[in-house]
């Protein structure tokens, strides 16, 4: 192959999944001479499992990613079938939206935003190189002999690296849904000196909806308050389709118990570690044999298609089992099967070799994003490929490196769990992983981010100008709210008989009456009106936030500590062999993970108070001799 | 500052008349005046740097009081550690001084880490670089011995104790996250208020009955319970008599203990000790079966040190040694009296049936070798090695503020679910109870949560 040269970027990225798209669409945003480079063009952002986008965590990933000034949330709003908000019986912290995604229109709407943004090109290609001078990247080279130079690189091949498509005993290289694998550069990226894990992850079988007997099932319809992701969508999509639920039966699992031996995870053939929260119906049935039945969702693909997603149903068994499990389940008794289930293997990164900016340690420059780095899901790998497409294009145009705290975002915890923790699984992000999730709602993501986005230069003027001006209304609203007194007349005491409250016996301030449970916003607002006008969004916001305040001030509290630490920076060139009291097992740890801060440092598993406490002077007397020497 | 504040006993326990618990941070002075009443009623906020303020310290939740104190105000830079310090002087014995550690932790100060005075010192400034090594080193040794002292003091039942409420309280967590992170979960049973409230109300009992009954807070109050047996004539009663006059201890005779057991209250070098003698149950000839009355067998059981006294001018006997197979397994210090007559017992043999245990000569008589009883029990007591400042009674303390703390956060839990807060408001507090108990145990892996969660509930698509 010959090669030759095809021209030189500021950053280039590989790969155009949902952690491609975003970090080249925020790199070229911010004013990075772009270009992708992706297998095959009518794949962008293709979804290969479920076509559904946020859920809790989830869900208010996009909504930062939109805080931030990323894509997903603008593209799902306007390819939605449904939207729905989750726990809305519990509190605010926890409440999530989840769109069920028109798959083909999503990654067309994608792409069309992919092609219309400014600084971006994009082109059909398979990397097989990456080209490293003095552990620096310095461009890749293609399978036709292509070189492109870049000053930075982004990896966000998914689950391409060596990828291998398992059903039943039959077993072949492959990307997902039947896409060309990524040989090449897996092997080049073990020859780089990285460490890859082998991972799994499987999809269940696809059926077509004019064979489905929708009577024997549950409707699920979406919302009927119009929802949307992004803070900038004004319009709405209003005619939903439904999704549909059924359940597996004693038949199911008995198809299952009599054909396990024909499933390559029972027969050693599957070696990759699979994720927990991602069980295949197999597994389910095995691991808790004594449920009678597990639910099973129908989702359509698209409004332009007829082929259902059967959620809870992935599986790797022959086809010809699948066939049989379907056939047990009411109402896909007579379901066509347009596609089998399958499980797929590929190599991840070991993601504790990547900053906190998921920049590589081994060579500078070098970005990796999505499920290359262990994750699993849409809205984790667009997270992180919004991050690495900041960073890169930070890196290229000599701007500051750009780092979420645990207590900015979801996305924060995601990439500090990654490079601080590791994975031995899939990662998948969880509320419960979050230690300050009373913080980090779906409501305030843009109180909480725009800035930051605005600063990157990915949030327009106008857009910022609109948010500084409800920040500014929603602030003035508590406080009028701390000051007002709400006197005890016959109009007040009405409200709280009929919310079924106490009455009062003096006057009280309108906040202190807002939090009583049984109280809300509009309650208070009848009996003390606001002279301005204020949206729905910002009477939650004020709610919320009056609401709560005891908790939140709590987790605030908390926040500060941490905050303290992480100003606590630790120097790059720190030679842990040099600190004799930090315990043997610690030291290996942070020569690993390399911690900026004391407070990165204090969470790596296996480093204890008394180590930190060490470093901490060890530090300081760094510093001290730094400024006396 | 930007430091939280830290409080531990500064001086060596069971030494001296006097005990200084010492407050160090931002706060020090604002929870030294929650607690602190002086006569003028002045607040030590308003006076003088260095400065000495006498007065008794309250427990303000309930009015009473708690100790008659000196107190040393020292406003920060010019303290040992560049912070606000406060020095509570007070009667020594631990009894009093855990008191007033605890009323401190109880109010914000947080228990001070090992060495963590020191470390302070010198991230402010006042120690300069050529310690920083010796820091470092102070550090790691403290924490080492810490850890030691802190395993051997837990005790197996607390441990399992708090093991059980920790799980308890995980499979309501999970509960809750699962009804959380997967809302559509129809077959998840919803962890609701009332299912809250009764879980951390029955977690909560079992910690005030812990606070009740932990080792730790029984010796507080009770002292440790030291039996004293052997053979009749020995000089049991005489051994009893000489502890407490030694320590011119205030003798109680505690209501409704049984008549034939005597249970005295003495304060041996800081370590408070029930002394009991089993004089009284003599009436049996055989001793071993003595013992094995059941009420006696009782007391040997819930001893924490048996003193065996032996006669140093008689043979040993069948019975001596079956006593030392009775106490087989227990703390025990081997008293070999009456120094001062002829030798006839075998010193080889009882060494023989001490093992490790050890082996103090008195003569009660001539009051000889009571010094070097108190000094062994003392350093039984100890470990042997808690003899320096701020690590004093770290582990033990320690158990009772996280306890009182896991009290405080599971409360809060159940008065909100009471007021009806969102679920996923009262689920920061009962996590935080988890996490406080885990740090008793020293269990804090992080991804319980998250493997409870995948085990207990079948979950995802
Ligand atoms: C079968 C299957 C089941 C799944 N099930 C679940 C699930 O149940 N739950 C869940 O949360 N997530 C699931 N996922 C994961 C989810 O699809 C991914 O996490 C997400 O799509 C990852 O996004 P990404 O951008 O990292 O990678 P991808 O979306 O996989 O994108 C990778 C991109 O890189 C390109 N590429 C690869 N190699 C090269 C190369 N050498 N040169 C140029 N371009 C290259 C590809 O063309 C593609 O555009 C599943 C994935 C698969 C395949
Ligand atoms: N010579 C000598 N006599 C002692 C010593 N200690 C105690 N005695 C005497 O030994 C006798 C018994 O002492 P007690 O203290 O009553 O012994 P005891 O073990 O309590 O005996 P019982 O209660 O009868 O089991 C008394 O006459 C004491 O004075 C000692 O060290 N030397
Ligand atoms: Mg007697």
């Amino acid at each position: 192959m010959q090669n030759f040269e095809a021209g030189s970027f500021d950053v280039i990225v590989i790969g155009a999944g949902h952690a491609g798209a975003e970090a080249a669409l925020a790199a070229a945003g911010m004013g990075a001479k772009t270009l992708v480079l992706t297998i095959n063009l009518d794949m962008i952002a293709f979804m290969p499992c479920n076509p559904s986008i946020g859920g809790p965590a989830k869900g208010i990933v996009v909504r930062e990613i939109d805080a931030l000034g990323g894509a997903m949330g603008k593209v799902i709003d306007k390819t939605h079938i449904q939207m729905r908000m989750l726990n809305t019986g519990k509190g605010p912290a926890v409440r999530a939206l989840r769109a069920q995604a028109d798959k083909v229109l999503y990654q067309a709407e994608m792409k069309r935003l992919m092609e219309e943004q400014d600084n971006l090109s994009i082109h059909q290609a398979m990397v097989e190189e990456l080209i490293v001078e003095n552990n620096e990247i310095q461009g890749v080279i293609t399978q036709v002999g292509a070189i492109y130079r870049a000053k930075t690189v982004i990896v966000t091949t998914g689950t391409f690296l060596r990828g291998e498509i398992i059903i039943g005993n039959l077993k072949y290289s492959s990307g997902p849904n039947n896409q060309q694998p990524s040989l090449k550069l897996a092997d080049n990226l073990r020859d780089l000196g990285f460490d890859l894990v082998r991972f799994k992850t499987g999809t269940p079988p696809r059926v077509n909806s004019k064979t489905i007997d929708y009577s024997k099932t549950e409707i699920q319809p979406g919302d009927d308050v119009p929802r949307a992701f992004s803070y900038e969508t004004s319009e709405f999509i209003t005619d939903q389709l439904p999704c549909w639920l059924t359940y597996t039966n004693e038949r199911t699992h008995q198809v299952i118990d009599e054909n396990l031996h024909l499933s390559p995870m029972y027969s050693g053939m599957i070696k990759g570690t699979g994720p927990r929260y991602c069980p295949s119906i197999e597994d389910k049935v095995v691991r808790f044999n004594d449920k009678p039945r597990h639910q099973i969702f129908l989702e359509p693909e698209g409004r332009n298609t007829r082929e259902v997603y059967v959620q809870g149903l992935s599986t790797s068994l022959p086809e010809h089992v699948q066939r049989k499990l379907l056939e047990s389940i009411p109402g896909l008794e007579k379901a066509e099967m347009m596609r089998a289930g399958y499980a797929i293997e590929y190599d991840a990164m070991v993601p504790t070799q990547l900053w906190p900016t998921l920049e590589t340690k081994k060579i500078r420059n070098l970005y990796t994003a999505g499920q290359i780095n262990g994750t699993s899901g849409y809205e984790e790998a667009a997270g992180q490929g919004l991050m690495a497409g900041m960073n890169a294009a930070a890196r290229a145009l000599n701007k500051e490196e750009i780092i979420l705290s645990r207590s900015d975002a979801y996305i924060g915890v995601l990439i500090d769990d990654l490079v601080t923790k590791g994975t031995n699984e899939p990662y998948r992000l969880l509320t419960s992983r979050a230690e300050y999730r009373l913080l980090l709602r779906h409501d305030n993501a843009d109180l909480r981010l725009t800035k930051i986005g605005f600063t990157a230069g990915l949030i327009s003027e106008e857009r910022y100008e609109r948010f500084e001006a409800k920040k500014k209304l929603i602030e003035e609203e508590i406080i009028r709210l701390r000051k007002t007194i709400i006197k005890p007349n016959e109009e007040t005491q009405s409200i709280i008989r009929s919310k079924g409250g106490t009455e009062l016996k003096d006057g009280i301030k309108g906040q202190d009456l807002l939090k009583r449970p049984e109280m809300t916003y509009e309650d208070i607002a009848k009996l003390s009106p606001s002279t301005i006008q204020l949206t729905d969004e910002m009477k939650e916001q004020i709610e919320i936030q009056i609401k709560y305040e005891g908790y939140i001030e709590k987790s605030l509290l908390q926040v500060e500590k941490l905050k303290k630490m992480e100003n606590k920076k630790i120097p790059d060139q720190i030679d842990y062999n040099a600190i004799s009291g930090i315990a043997t097992e610690a030291k290996q740890k942070l020569k690993e993970v390399r911690p900026l801060s004391i407070a990165q440092a204090s969470r790596i598993s296996g480093v204890n108070p008394a180590d930190i406490s060490i470093l901490l002077v060890y530090i300081e007397q760094g510093r001290i001799a730094k400024i006396s020497g | 500052m930007e430091f939280d504040t830290i409080a531990a006993i500064s001086t060596p326990m069971g030494e001296g008349a006097i005990a200084i618990v010492r407050l160090s941070g931002s706060d020090a002075i604002s929870i030294a005046d929650q607690i602190f009443r002086s006569p003028g009623a002045k607040a030590l906020s308003n006076q003088l740097t260095h400065t000495i303020h006498y007065g008794h310290l309250i427990e303000p939740t309930t009015g009473d009081v708690v100790e008659e104190v000196m107190l040393s105000l020292m406003k920060g830079p010019k303290t040992f550690t560049r912070e606000d310090v406060v020095e509570i002087n007070c009667h020594g014995g631990i009894v009093i001084v855990n008191q007033v550690l605890q009323l401190v932790l109880r109010h914000g100060a947080r228990l001070a880490e090992p060495g963590e005075f020191t470390k302070r010192a010198f991230l402010n400034g006042r120690i300069d670089l050529s310690q920083a090594e010796a820091v470092m080193d102070l550090i790691r040794a403290k924490t080492d011995r810490a850890m030691n002292v802190a395993l051997g003091q837990m005790d197996g039942k607390l441990s399992r104790l708090i093991a059980t409420l920790r799980q308890a309280l995980l499979e309501t967590l999970a509960q809750v996250e699962v009804n959380i992170d997967y809302p559509e979960y129809d077959d998840v049973e919803e962890m609701t208020l009332p299912m809250i409230i009764e879980k951390s109300t029955w977690v909560k009992n079992e910690i005030e009955r812990l606070l009740q009954t932990s080792m730790q807070g029984k010796i507080l109050r009770e002292g440790l319970s030291t039996v004293i047996i052997g053979r009749p004539n020995v000089g049991k009663s005489s051994l009893l008599n000489s502890l407490v006059q030694e320590n011119k201890a205030i003798v109680t005779e505690v209501a409704g203990t049984t008549r034939d057991i005597i249970e005295e209250y003495v304060n041996v070098r800081g370590v408070p000790l029930k002394l009991v003698d089993t004089a009284g149950i003599r009436e049996t000839e055989d001793i071993v079966e003595r013992i094995g009355v059941e009420r006696s067998r009782q007391v040997l059981k819930q001893a924490d040190l048996i003193l065996l006294v032996l006669n140093h001018s008689d043979e040993l006997t069948i019975e001596d040694e079956r006593l030392f197979e009775a106490i087989h397994g227990m703390d025990f210090i081997v008293v070999i009296n009456k120094t001062d007559l002829e030798k006839k017992i075998d010193t080889q043999r009882v060494q023989e049936l001490s093992g490790n245990r050890k082996i103090v000569t008195t003569s009660l008589l001539q009051e000889e070798g009571v010094d070097q009883l108190e000094e062994a029990i003392a350093s039984l007591f100890f470990e042997g090695s808690l003899d320096s400042n701020d690590l004093t009674y770290v582990s033990n303390a320690r158990h009772i503020a996280l306890l009182n703390q896991a009290k405080h956060t599971i409360e809060d839990a159940i008065n909100a679910a009471q007021a009806a807060v969102p679920i996923d408001m009262i689920q920061i507090d009962v996590t935080r109870t988890w996490e406080i108990l885990g740090e008793i145990t020293g269990d804090t892996v992080e991804e319980s949560l998250i493997d409870q969660l995948f085990s207990q509930f079948c979950l995802g698509k």
